[in-house]
This record gives structure tokens, C-alpha cells and sequence, in this order.
């Protein structure tokens, strides 16, 4: 079968892609599940052990609180609270933990640390995947067992304000509420009045059993402006006011009901030295978590340091203090602390509670769940817990009874722990079987990809796919058997959850056929080059082909970059790996440029002696290679000196002073934004202008930026697309200037900050009229066969309408980086690439390395927590997930996508050149 | 002819070494706390000076291009003070380039600019020696095809390898190893002087294989 090489490395993509999204199924584990989960029925309480004497004690124990307020404050880090921070600017709290009716913690919540998850994870108690992080976005509603439902079915009144995620996770769940949205992250005052405003009323009323506040502000300070802000102590202070608060009015209303209201302040997750969330550092997974209650009472001198627990561990505490049914996906562990007060057969019925609830979740995961040390230890502290109750019921001496109680409470506390344990560890268990047929999906795609490059790149662009003799072939055929028994073998021999057995047999087999015809192509397609490679070293002992060193360069550095991502450090700082790359291309470049343009009656007639050289070598090899290559590879080499001379003065300096300012915009904007880990918190450009004392140099900077991408965007776009273009940078001023970034010279107050709705999507407007046009001529060339120009002039009108784009999503402070992004291609187009007649695939690479290196000038790292999510709201009123997604996307994506866009529009206008070219010589 | 340039090209190479070894050695006797780590900076500058010195001897001894016509005193100092300031400029230069490679620009000033030093006497400092202060020379050394000599080659080879050693050596920095070399410029500088001392290895036995196929044109 005889394929294009377009459509070929289009199949081979669609079928990588089927291979890593299989590989991805495998590495990102599919969460703890009881397999119960869907329903909601309520299940019996295990009733309490006891051995012999029958104890009547089935129901679910009562509740321990009569109200509980949760205000969870996103992004409070632990030492906001128990830190410097929290003494200095939350003296009440301070009081509170040190000497308070309290019990402290520090909750390591686990990554994802988003929003979303954090919020699943409270309250259902289970770990959630990382998958999760894409439905942040967008959470629909959480179906599993939880807190929420479970006191929601018991009658319990919720009410809730805050983030709009709680509304959208529980909908209908709440007798009130009060949603605040996320996303407007400048914002940080208005979010949390929104909350605080309902609080007196609220507090007053009393008609409501759960109260959850979910406060935004700090979370959105610290996305801006970073943890060591002014801005956090003053909003630390204002969630002290709060707290002290809800604290007095529950106290005031406790003396009026038997008992006690509990009191808890969490965070859903820390801040990075950044300001970001979402990676797994410290700062990011240490969160503060602060029960307080009357029944936690203490002595003077009692001093309780926190102590670490998991995230998880609150779910289940909850559940207990409502007199609830825990959660079944629950792996956290009762937090002793809160119970400890209680009579001892009150502790002991907990605790059980809560080891029944893992223990039967353990024996869904696990297959050998026997093996489990926890379970062992469960089975012996039952058994105890029996003999405890027994003596309990015959009123025994107390004192003995106190002694085998405390005993087997430590067991008790022992198996939770354990269990705890394998079953977070549960979580991190891959799927192998997935994984290794991923893993081999992909790399026979990448080996018949390889094995295929000189076909695929010669003159006719079209090669043989063998596709259809190894469907016909004996080693197909055995392959698939030996396969499909392999996989009936693993899928019954494992009990474990696997993602491909899980499949139906018609899609497994689908797959395996995949593997197994990729197989056999990748073998036919091996024997063919091997005959071909012997047959042309019977031929032609030596081929002229000789790499330049710029080639050399442009191979090691690539395939450097992909071995280099074996170490953490470097994917953590893969922005140092492009940075050191691209100046070395640059100063290849330079090397290159110097040896073929500098005078010197020395260098001259040894370059043209070189290339005689080259063709008395190649005369003899002429015969057998086809005769047009070579003698246009001839043609380049002498022509590329003789063309310099043709150069006028100022353009040979700028040939060779381009390198030079190449190399000090790299410099520039890499100390426009630090991103990565080691070095994130150096001081850099970005910081200095973003902060609110240099409103004038970011103005001035981003006015500037505007003028300069016109003057270099508009000089090959059609008069109509010229206007629509100063027309759209006017609008990205204003909306930057609406949405108060940046400010007018007339303007000098602060006036009130809009949304910027309205001057967003006047910009939108010209780009969608941009684009248009650009996809107009593209159509036209296509169709009408117009010819060359038409389509470059059409992919340049695309290309200016993404330049257009990105200036508006991009933050002002980041507008340099486009500036110098269109600096850089202007540049190397007219006095690197033209002149020094580059070949399409070192264009292609070079293309590749700047595109990757702006994608961390922008400011972007590997840590999913530097993307800027606010992009995806601009010009939009509420959220709406499709425009959202692909505004962020392009918006982090902008260096990558401009250099693709600007390779594509490149290499037309130069097919266009060298035809015309051809033309004018015939 | 040629086997005993080579020989001689050999035993100057091993001198240089030789001087970069007692370098590391010999001042622990005079110093208090010396060591390469912790007291980088005067070893770099050490280890530049005895190189240098020990170039401009051999240069002065073996006399590799001995075919200057004009001797007269004045061509000599002018010749003389034309090299120092191609050296310095070769130092700016340098520091220029590794400052736009991403070194910090205000701190850490005096290291890289100490390095700059280093780096130019591994490669600037024999080009001198050999060559002079002749662009025109340099440009055809160092492109394609273009060496005269034995000397001349091996010029080539020892200032590609001590270029390649310093690029080699920036790729530890950003690992999370917390060794003390790891810290800028150290990991750099040892780079370079491994790479230079490689090159004063490699090249008299890489002439010594290639040499049927190595023809100069002045030989």
C-alpha cells in the first residue's frame, strides 16, 4: 500500500497516541473503590463485638456535636497558622491552639494539591487520582459515599457558602448556599465579603446543623503576589476576625443545648514559595487542620504540639462527631485525639466502627487481604474488644477493666494505623499489563517511524507501508495466538484491577491484533532496509554526505534533551536544558555565519578550494547518486559565498551582528521570568513589574510591546488585516487597562475595576476576522490552485491573527516575551535562514528548540501549578468549559504554537521564493 | 620530520600538564586551607598563570614557527602588546558569552570573570603563542581543512576539547546532588581543565594514528 508521508506520520500519530493514552490508563492507578459505592442504601453498623454475652449496642453511637462549622480557607500553609504568621497576624487562633479548648494538627494533604480534589478528599476520606486535576476545571457531582450525603440523609440542615466547587460537587445537598467563583483571581476582598456577609445572620438564626465557609481570598493573594505578600497578614487578620467570630457565637449558643458544637479550621492545600499550588513540596502539602470544642478541654500546662496526620483522616472524624456512617471509600483513620474525652466503651465502639469500615474496604482491594498484617491485628483487637465488653457487662473491678481497655485501644489504634496505610499504598499500585502493552504500541510506532524517515523524506514524499503481506503472514498469526493466550493468561491469573481486562474481549483482541500487525511491519519493513543497506555498500563504498556541525549539533541536542529528561532534576529545570541548547545553537550560528562572511582573502579560496574538492570527490560518486541532489548540494555550497558579496553594507552587518542580538533577547527573557524549582525564587524582572509600585514601567512596557509586534507583524499582511491588527493591539491596551493592569496617562486614580468584558471581545472580534480571512486564501489556494503567494499570504494572516491572540491572553508583563518572540523569527528568516540557505529539517529543529525554549520564557515550568488559569476568562462572563480549556491551552502553549505557525508560514514563503525563483531563471 | 615534531609536540604536552598538576600541589605548601573547592579562586588564578608561564617558555624554547623575519626590538614589543590586549579582549569576551549563556550578571562578577581568565589561557594563550596576533591565521586554523602543522592541529584539538570540557561541564549545576563543585563556576572551570588536559592528551596520539593520512601543506 502506497501512502503519502503526510497521512503515514498521521496514522503513526494516531496510533502513538492510542499507545500512550493505554500507557497513561496503566500509570495513573485507578483509586481505592468499595465496590458498593454506587449505592447509597445505608448499611447496617456493625454491631458492637463482644464474646459470649450478648451486648444490645447496634445502632450508630450518638452524635458528639450538635453543630459543626467548617471554614476552610484555600491555600492556608501550616505556618500561617502555627508559624510566625499566625502569631503575629491571627492572635485569637494563636490563643486558641496554645491555650484553647483545641486539638491541632497538621494535615498533609496528598497531591493534586487543587482545589477540587482536596475538597473530595475531605470529605469522602479517599485519595483521588490525578485525573481528577482535569475535572477541576468543571467538577460535576460527586457521587461517592461522603459526609455530605450521609448528613444530608440523616436530616441534617447544610448550609454552604464559598467556592462555587462545593455547590457544584453536592448539588442540592445544601438548605442554603452561596457560591463564589474562582477564577477571577485578582479579585481577593470581594470573594470573602461575599462569604462573611452571611455570617452574623447565619450565626443568629441557629436553624442549621453543619456550616461550611470555603474562603478563596488567600488563595488568590497568593496566586498573584506569593506568600511573603503584605497582603497576607492583613487577610490572615481578617480570617481571624472571623474565626473569633463563629467561635463566641457558638460558645454563647452552646450554654442553651446539652451538647457541645465543634469548630474546625482546615486548608485544602499549602502554597508554594511561588504562590502556585499543585506539585507535592512541602509548602504545597502541609496544611494546618484545628478542631475546637468545648469537649476539648484542658488543663493548664497541657501543651499539645501538632501533631502530622493525613488529609483523609478528617472524613472520618467528621462522620463520627455527626454520629454519622463513614464513608466507605474512607482510608483515613478517627482522629483519637477528638474522642478522647469519652467513657472507655465509647472510644472502644468508635475505633471499631471505624476498623470494620477499612477492614471491609481492604478486603475489596486487596486479594490477599488475609496476608494483611492489619487485618490480623483487626481480628485480634476484635476478639479482645469481645473480652473487654464481656468483663464490661459483669462490672467487673474498674481498674482491671480500665487497664485491658487502654490495652485494647492501643491495638485498636495500631490496626487503624496499619490499615491506613496499605491502603494508601493501595493507590500507588500500577497497572503493569497496561503499561507494558502501551509502552510497546508506542515504541513499535517509533521504530517504524524511524525505519521509514529516508523513504519518507526523499523527492516523492510517498513510501510502501508494508501493511497488508504481514496480515497474511505466518508470523502474524502466531504472534496474535501467542498474545491473546498471554492475555487470557493474565487477566485470569491476577485478581488485581487491569485496565485491558477490564475491556470487552472484541477491543482487547482489537489491540492485540495492533501490536501484532505493527510487529510484523516493523520486522518487514527491518528486512528491507537491511537488503537495501547491503545492496548499497556492495555499490558505493563511501558517501559524500558530509554533516555540518550546525547538523551535528541540531542531532546531539535533541537526542540529548530526551536522555537528559531521565533525571528528575532536569525535567524539573528542563528550561535551563532549552535556555543552554538554544544559546549554543546561537552561537553554532555564529560559528557558521563568521566562516562564511567574514573577509579575509585567506578564508575565501580555501572555502572555494573546499568545495573543488568536494567535486573532484564527487565525480566519481556522481554516477550512481541521483545526479540533480548532488549538483544542487554543489550549487549551495559555492553559491552560498558568492551571495555575499551580492549583499549590500548594512545587511551584512546585520547578518552578522544577528546572532549577537539573538543571543541577548534568550538573555533578557530569561530573566524576565524564574520558573523551575532550585531557582524559582530568585528575584526576576516579572515580579518587579507585576508588583503595584511599578503600574507606570509595566504600562509604558506593555504600550511599547503593542507598537513594536504591529511594526513587525504588519509589513506582509493586507491593508484590511493592517487595521483590524492596530485596531486589535488598541483593544488588548484597553482591556489590560479596564481590567486595571495597566493604566491610561490620563488616568491616574484608581478607578473601578470592570471585568473588561466588553473591550475583550472587540479584540476577539478582529482576531476571529483575521483568522477568517487567513483560512479565506488558504481555501482560495487550495481550491483555485492560485499558486504560492496566495497561500503564504494566508498563512500569514493566521499566523499574525495567533500573535493577536496571544497579545491579549498573554499577561502584560509577559508581552516582551511575544515582542521578542517575533523579533527573533524576523531575524533568523532574513539573516540566518535565507541567506545562509538552511536546509527544511534544520529550520524544522531550530523552529522546535525556540519554540520549546519560549514556552518557559513565558513563565511556564513542568509544574502543572504555573498555568495561568485566569487566561481561560478573558472576555468570558461565567464559565464556560470549551472556550475556558482552549484559552488556557493556548494561552501556556503560546511560544510552541507561534514558532509552529511561524515554521509552517516560513517554509511556504520560501517554496514560493525558490519557485519563482525557478520560473524567472527558465 | 614529522615523528619528531610529534615527539616534540608530546613532551610539551606533557609539561603543560605537568603544570596543571603541581598547581593543585604545590601551593597547599605555601597556602594555609588550600584546596581546589574551597579556595577556587586562587587556584584559578594559579593555575592560569602557570600555564601561561609555562606556554610562553616552550614557545620561547621550542620555537615551533621560527620564521619571523623581522626581529627588530620595537616589531617585538609592539607584537608583545598586541597580544595582551587580544588576551583581554578574549577575557571579555568570554565573560560577555557567559554572561548571555545565563550566568548572573551583577553577582558572582569576579568568578566568571576568573573563569574567562582561565578559559582564554587554555585557548587564547597557545593560539598566541603560535599564531600571534594574526585573525586572518586563527580564522584558517579553525576552519575546515585549513592547519599547516603538527602544531597547528593539535592547537585545534586542544581548544575544541578545552570549549567542549567548560560546555560539559555547566550540565551538573542544575542537578539536585548539593555537591560543593556543583555551585557556578566551579563545575565549569574543572570541565575546562579537564577538557584542555584531555586535548593535551588526545591530539599527539591522535596525530601519531592519523599520521599517514594527515598531509600539511607546508610539509
Amino acid at each position: 500500500m502506497r501512502l503519502g508521508s503526510g497521512t503515514f506520520a498521521a496514522c503513526c500519530v494516531v496510533v502513538e497516541v492510542l499507545g500512550v493514552v493505554l500507557f497513561l490508563r496503566g500509570f495513573f492507578p485507578a483509586p481505592v473503590r468499595s465496590s458498593s459505592s454506587s449505592k447509597h442504601q445505608a448499611e447496617p453498623p456493625a454491631p458492637e463485638p463482644s464474646a459470649g454475652a450478648s451486648s444490645n449496642w447496634t445502632k450508630l453511637p450518638p452524635p458528639l456535636f450538635s453543630k459543626v462549622v467548617i471554614v476552610l480557607i484555600d491555600a492556608l500553609r501550616d505556618d500561617f497558622v502555627f508559624g510566625s504568621k499566625g502569631v503575629k497576624f491571627m492572635p485569637y487562633t494563636t490563643y486558641l491552639v496554645e491555650k484553647g479548648a483545641s486539638h491541632s494538627f497538621v494535615a498533609e494533604a496528598k497531591p493534586p494539591t487543587v482545589t477540587m480534589p482536596r475538597i473530595k478528599a475531605l470529605m469522602t476520606g479517599s485519595v483521588p487520582g490525578f485525573i481528577d486535576v482535569v475535572m477541576n476545571l468543571n467538577s460535576p457531582a460527586l457521587l461517592e459515599d461522603n459526609v455530605i450525603t450521609q448528613a444530608k440523609a440523616a436530616g441534617k440542615r447544610i448550609i454552604s457558602y464559598g467556592d462555587e466547587t462545593w455547590v457544584k460537587l453536592f448539588p442540592k445537598h445544601f438548605v442554603e448556599y452561596d457560591g463564589t467563583t474562582s477564577f477571577f483571581v485578582s479579585d481577593y476582598t470581594e470573594v470573602d465579603e461575599n462569604v462573611t456577609r452571611h455570617l452574623d445572620k447565619v450565626l443568629k438564626r441557629g436553624d442549621w446543623d453543619v456550616l461550611i465557609l470555603h474562603y478563596l481570598g488567600l488563595d488568590h493573594i497568593g496566586h498573584v503576589s506569593g506568600p511573603s505578600s503584605p497582603l497576607i497578614g492583613r487577610k490572615l487578620s481578617e480570617m481571624d476576625g472571623v474565626l473569633m467570630k463563629i467561635h463566641t457565637a457558638l460558645l454563647s449558643e452552646e450554654r442553651e443545648t446539652l451538647l457541645p458544637s465543634l469548630l474546625v479550621l482546615c486548608g485544602d492545600h499549602g502554597m508554594s514559595e511561588t504562590g502556585g499550588h499543585g506539585a507535592s513540596s512541602t509548602e504545597e502539602v502541609s496544611t494546618p487542620l484545628l478542631l475546637v470544642s468545648s469537649a476539648f478541654e484542658r488543663k493548664p500546662g497541657d501543651i499539645r504540639y501538632p501533631k502530622h496526620v493525613q488529609q483523609t483522616d478528617l472524613a472520618a472524624t467528621l462522620a463520627i462527631g455527626l454520629g454519622l456512617p463513614i464513608p466507605k471509600n474512607s482510608v483515613g483513620h478517627l482522629l483519637f485525639p477528638a474522642i478522647e474525652g469519652k467513657p472507655m466503651r465509647e472510644q472502644l465502639r468508635f475505633l471499631h466502627l471505624n476498623t470494620v469500615q477499612l477492614t471491609k474496604l481492604l478486603q475489596e482491594n486487596v486479594p490477599s487481604f488475609e496476608k494483611e498484617p492489619g487485618f490480623e491485628q483487626f481480628k485480634i483487637s476484635e476478639r479482645l474488644h469481645g473480652n473487654w465488653i464481656r468483663l464490661y457487662l459483669e462490672e467487673n473491678n474498674s481498674e482491671v477493666l480500665f487497664n485491658l481497655g487502654t490495652k485494647v485501644r492501643r491495638q485498636y489504634l495500631d490496626a487503624l494505623k496499619t490499615l491506613s496505610l496499605s491502603l494508601s499504598r493501595q493507590v500507588a499500585q500500577y497497572d503493569v499489563y497496561s503499561m507494558v502493552v502501551g509502552t510497546v504500541v508506542v515504541l513499535e510506532v517509533l521504530t517504524l517511524l524511524l525505519l521509514s524517515i529516508p523513504q519518507a523524506l526523499s523527492s516523492k514524499a510517498e513510501l510502501e507501508v508494508p501493511l497488508l503481506s504481514p496480515v497474511f503472514s505466518l508470523l502474524f498469526y502466531l504472534t496474535f495466538l501467542v498474545l491473546s493466550a498471554v492475555h487470557v493468561i493474565v487477566c485470569t491469573s491476577t485478581e488485581s484491577s487491569c485496565y485491558l481486562c477490564s475491556l470487552s474481549w472484541l477491543t482487547a483482541g482489537g489491540v492485540m491484533v495492533l501490536v501484532s500487525a505493527l510487529l510484523c511491519a516493523v520486522v518487514s519493513a527491518l528486512t528491507k532496509v537491511l537488503v537495501r543497506g547491503k545492496l548499497l555498500s556492495k555499490n558505493a563504498a563511501h558517501s559524500n554526505s558530509r554533516w555540518s556541525e550546525l547538523d551535528l549539533l541540531i542531532l546531539l541536542g535533541t537526542l540529548g534533551h530526551v536522555l537528559s529528561l531521565g533525571a528528575s532534576s532536569f525535567i524539573e529545570e528542563e528550561h535551563q536544558t532549552w535556555y543552554f541548547l538554544v544559546s549554543t545553537l546561537c552561537l553554532a550560528l555564529c560559528h557558521d555565519i563568521y566562516r562564511n562572511y567574514l573577509p579575509g582573502d585567506d578564508c575565501e579560496p580555501q572555502r572555494c578550494l573546499h568545495v573543488e574538492g568536494g567535486f573532484d570527490g564527487a565525480t566519481p560518486a556522481l554516477q550512481d547518486k541521483n545526479t540533480s541532489s548532488a549538483v544542487l548540494e554543489l550549487n549551495r555550497g559555492c553559491k552560498s559565498p558568492s551571495s555575499l558579496g551580492t549583499l549590500r553594507g548594512y545587511e551584512k552587518w546585520m547578518v552578522l551582528a544577528s546572532p549577537w542580538v539573538i543571543l541577548t533577547c534568550c538573555r533578557l527573557l530569561r530573566s524576565l521570568n524564574q520558573t523551575g524549582v532550585q531557582w524559582a525564587h530568585r528575584p526576576d524582572l516579572g515580579h518587579w513589574l507585576t508588583s503595584s509600585d511599578h503600574k507606570a514601567a509595566l504600562s509604558v512596557l506593555a504600550a511599547l510591546s503593542l507598537a513594536v509586534i504591529f511594526a513587525l507583524i504588519q509589513r506582509r499582511c493586507s491593508p484590511a488585516s493592517k487595521v483590524a491588527m492596530a485596531l486589535g493591539l488598541l483593544g488588548v491596551y484597553c482591556y489590560r487597562a479596564a481590567i486595571g493592569n495597566v493604566l491610561f496617562p490620563w488616568q491616574q486614580d484608581n478607578k473601578d475595576i470592570s471585568k473588561g468584558i466588553l473591550e475583550a471581545r472587540f479584540v476577539y472580534v478582529f482576531v476571529l476576522g483575521i483568522l477568517f480571512t487567513g483560512t479565506k486564501d488558504l481555501l482560495k489556494s487550495q481550491v483555485v490552485a492560485a499558486g504560492f503567494t496566495v497561500k503564504t499570504v494566508g498563512l500569514w494572516e493566521l499566523y499574525s491573527g495567533f500573535v493577536l491572540l496571544a497579545a491579549l491572553l498573554l499577561r502584560p508583563h509577559n508581552l516582551p516575551v511575544l515582542v521578542l518572540s517575533l523579533l527573533i523569527q524576523t531575524l533568523m528568516a532574513k539573516f540566518v535562514w535565507k541567506p545562509l540557505r538552511h536546509d527544511v529539517a534544520e529550520v524544522t529543529v531550530m523552529h522546535y528548540w525556540f519554540g520549546q525554549a519560549f514556552f518557559y520564557f513565558q513563565g511556564n515550568s513542568n509544574n502543572i501549578a504555573t498555568v495561568d488559569i485566569s487566561a481561560g476568562f478573558v472576555g468570558l462572563d461565567t464559565y464556560v468549559e470549551i472556550p475556558a480549556i482552549f484559552l488556557t491551552a493556548f494561552a501556556t502553549y503560546t511560544g510552541p504554537v507561534l514558532w509552529a505557525s511561524h515554521l509552517v508560514s516560513f517554509l511556504s514563503s520560501e517554496a514560493s521564493s525558490s519557485a519563482d525563483g525557478s520560473t524567472h531563471s527558465q | 620530520m614529522k615523528d619528531t615534531d610529534i615527539k616534540r609536540l608530546l613532551y610539551t604536552h606533557l609539561l603543560c600538564i605537568c603544570s596543571i598538576i603541581l598547581s593543585i600541589f604545590i601551593p597547599s605548601f605555601f597556602l594555609e586551607n588550600f584546596s581546589i573547592l574551597e579556595t577556587h579562586l586562587t587556584w584559578l588564578c594559579i593555575c592560569s598563570v602557570s600555564v601561561t608561564a609555562v606556554n610562553l617558555v616552550l614557545y620561547l624554547v621550542v620555537k615551533p614557527n621560527a620564521s619571523s623575519k623581522r626581529s627588530s626590538l620595537s616589531f617585538k614589543v609592539t607584537r608583545f602588546v598586541k597580544c595582551c590586549v587580544y588576551f583581554l579582549m578574549s577575557c571579555f569576551t568570554f565573560h560577555v558569552i557567559f554572561v548571555l549563556y545565563g550566568a548572573p550578571l551583577i553577582e558572582l562578577v569576579l568568578e566568571t570573570f576568573l573563569f574567562a581568565v582561565t578559559l582564554s589561557t587554555f585557548t587564547t594563550v597557545p593560539c598566541l603563542c603560535l599564531l600571534g596576533p594574526n585573525i586572518k591565521a586563527w580564522l584558517r586554523v579553525f576552519s575546515r581543512n585549513g592547519v599547516t602543522s603538527v602544531w597547528e592541529n593539535s592547537l585545534q584539538i586542544t581548544t575544541i576539547s578545552s570549549f567542549v570540557g567548560a560546555w560539559l561541564g555547566a550540565f551538573p549545576i542544575p542537578l539536585d546532588w548539593e555537591r560543593p563543585w556543583q555551585v557556578w563556576p566551579i563545575s565549569c572551570t574543572l570541565g575546562a581543565t579537564f577538557g584542555y588536559v584531555a586535548g593535551l592528551f588526545i591530539s599527539p596520539l591522535w596525530i601519531y594514528w592519523n599520521r599517514k593520512q594527515l598531509t600539511y601543506k607546508n610539509n
